[in-house]
């Protein structure tokens, strides 16, 4: 500083060659790249057959250990056929149902329901949960109503969804979506609520304005509490419908895999009823790990979030 | 005032006349001017800062140092705009200030390189030139080769270079520093510092750095501010001679730190009773 300097000497800088100086930044760069090199760890990433193995397996077995142990029980114990079918009898019961047509018809309308409806219910959930996140006043009085709406059963609603819209799919939609807006929204709210607030402050430093730090960093970063939301949202979905199928039938819905199980209890027919039990969960499992699992897990692998959990 | 001027060091066989990045500008317009600064928390809260009247030079590396709860992190914020004066103005006559923090704060779900581009495209860079700044960007701190990975991918001190690189993305004169490198291992601390000054030097960016870390401040400063705690006020100011790079180990530094270390500890001592 020219103004505090007390002899001419202090504003002198130590001339260093050009070519040392180029030399001494090599050496500079080197060293920072061997200390990074020190300090991260590759990650050791395991091969698809290795994770088949991992993520299969174990529960394969344990599923083939379980119907081992039912068919001793039916052969060691052997129980009345009609209470305690056999893991067989079970298994041509769906070969039976398959044959004529009806599981698929059944599970297509199911799928085709739930779908339509988990559909819905985010189209409706996710700028609920936006407003609730934002809408402090919103959130105070809409909040612990959804909360409450989340803990209620949805299969409380059929009945009267029933008297409102009669046996139409209107009824199957209303009972789907009263199960599973409320846990998106919830969802994408507690997703907003866990963003750090450094990142805000970041965005908001570097200049984002309203709407670009809503897009740009609150959506992304709330995106795993959302990708929660959604995964029990169809949970709730699922569920909600079977019970709004197994208790409104006929009319102009269709037939789905409620409807199926209903019928199978009119015609005293155990193991088609546990056969059917068998579809939906199945259907279940299957749609978990399609659509939410690698979702998930690779949304948080990407943010170093991963417990190295396999599915 | 204290002023205290080191030796210049001579390093090398011949010594000529040279100016620095920061004596080449004319010293009319300071970058930063604060004038009678006043925060308090809440209408009848305590007082955090009192009266802080200061003037950063273009192109100068001032080190705000003091305990924890002195308010030098609050007057960042509110140098950065982040918080409000009580009453006083701020001024930062570049119009606004890059602010970096102790935690990196870099985006999760974005590359390295993403996230720099990312703080390209909300200062209005066109698409096409962002990949290409960012990566010249990332390679001004040594990490062009890191731009594809994560940041849980990092280490903290390849972070906190990348959301340096991010910040210089925001190519503001003013570059605002909260206890950046805090929560780094020693080694770590000493490349950055090393990085830092050398980057400072390059960009001739304004630079207010804040810290509780003595040496820290007496290695990378030119003017070294002592804040005092409750309320915080300026209690003292240190100039050094700029002669080039310094480091943490050489005498003139060690020197420095302890003069400052007897008066930081003698404002402790004035809040004992």
């Amino acid at each position: 500083m020219p103004t505090d300097t007390n002899t001419s000497t202090s504003t002198t800088v130590p001339s260093i060659p050009a070519a040392a100086r180029a030399a001494s930044n090599d050496d500079f760069r080197t060293l920072e790249a061997g200390l990074d090199a020190l300090q991260t760890v590759p990650l050791a990433e395991r091969g698809p057959w290795r994770r088949i193995v991992d993520g299969v397996l174990p529960p394969v077995l344990l599923l083939a250990a379980l119907v081992l142990a039912w068919q001793f029980y039916v052969v060691i114990a052997q129980p009345r056929p009609d209470l305690v079918p056999g893991p067989f009898n079970v298994a041509a019961s769906i070969g039976e149902l398959w044959s004529n047509g009806r599981l698929q018809q059944a599970v297509l309308t199911s799928l085709a329901r739930g779908g339509a409806g988990f559909l819905i219910a985010v189209a409706i959930g996710t700028p609920l949960g936006l407003l609730l996140a934002e809408w402090r006043l919103l959130r105070r009085a809409l909040g612990p109503l959804l909360s409450g709406l989340q803990v209620l059963p949805s299969v409380a609603w059929v009945p009267a969804a029933i008297i409102w819209f009669g046996l139409t799919d209107a009824t199957v939609y209303f009972v789907v979506l009263m199960g599973a807006v409320p846990s998106i929204a919830n969802g994408l709210v507690a997703g907003i609520d866990q963003v750090p607030p450094q990142l805000r402050r970041v965005g908001t430093v570097l200049g984002a304005s309203r709407l670009q730090l809503a897009t740009l960093v609150i959506l992304p970063a709330a995106l795993p509490g959302y990708l929660a939301g959604l995964k029990q949202g169809w949970a709730f979905s699922w569920r909600s419908l079977m019970a709004a199928e197994i208790i409104a039938m006929g009319g102009s819905i269709g037939f789905g895999l409620g409807s199926m199980l209903q019928q199978s209890r009119d015609l005293a027919d155990l193991p088609g009823v546990l056969a059917t039990i068998l579809v939906i969960l199945f259907v279940g499992i299957l749609v978990e790990l399609i659509a939410f699992a690698p979702a998930e897990r690779s949304l948080l692998r990407r943010r170093g979030l991963a417990s190295g959990g396999t599915r | 005032m204290i002023d205290t001027r080191t030796a210049p060091v001579t390093v090398g066989p011949t010594t000529v006349r040279a100016t620095t990045v920061a004596t080449d500008r004319p010293n009319d317009a300071p970058a930063i001017r604060v004038d009678g600064l006043t925060k308090r928390f809440g209408t009848d809260g305590p007082i955090v800062l009192e009266d802080i009247t200061l003037s950063i030079e273009p192109g100068e590396f001032v080190c705000l140092l003091g305990a924890s709860g002195c308010g030098k992190s609050t007057l960042l914020g509110i140098i950065a705009g982040l918080e409000h004066p009580t009453s006083g103005t701020v001024t930062v006559s570049s119009g606004s200030a890059a602010v970096m923090f102790q935690e990196s704060a870099l985006f999760p779900w974005l590359t390295a390189g993403r996230n720099v581009e990312l703080a390209l495209k909300l200062r209005g860079v066109p698409r096409a030139q962002r990949r290409g700044q960012a990566l010249e960007l990332l390679d001004l701190v040594n990490l062009a080769d890191a731009a594809h990975k994560r940041p849980h991918e990092l280490s903290g001190g390849m972070r906190q270079r990348v959301a340096l690189a991010r910040s210089l993305a925001q190519d503001r004169k003013v570059l605002l520093m909260d206890e950046p490198f805090a929560a780094l291992d020693a080694i770590t601390r000493d490349l950055l510092h090393e990085e830092l000054e050398r980057i400072w030097r390059e960009t001739g960016r304004t630079i207010v750095f804040v810290t509780h870390n003595v040496r820290e401040a007496a290695r990378l400063g030119q003017r070294v501010l002592l804040m005092s705690s409750r309320p915080g006020r300026i209690a003292n100011e240190w100039r050094l001679a700029d002669t080039g790079p310094r480091r943490i180990e050489s005498p003139e530094v060690s020197r420095l730190s302890i003069e400052i270390t007897e008066q930081l500890r003698q404002e402790i001592r004035r809040n004992a009773h």
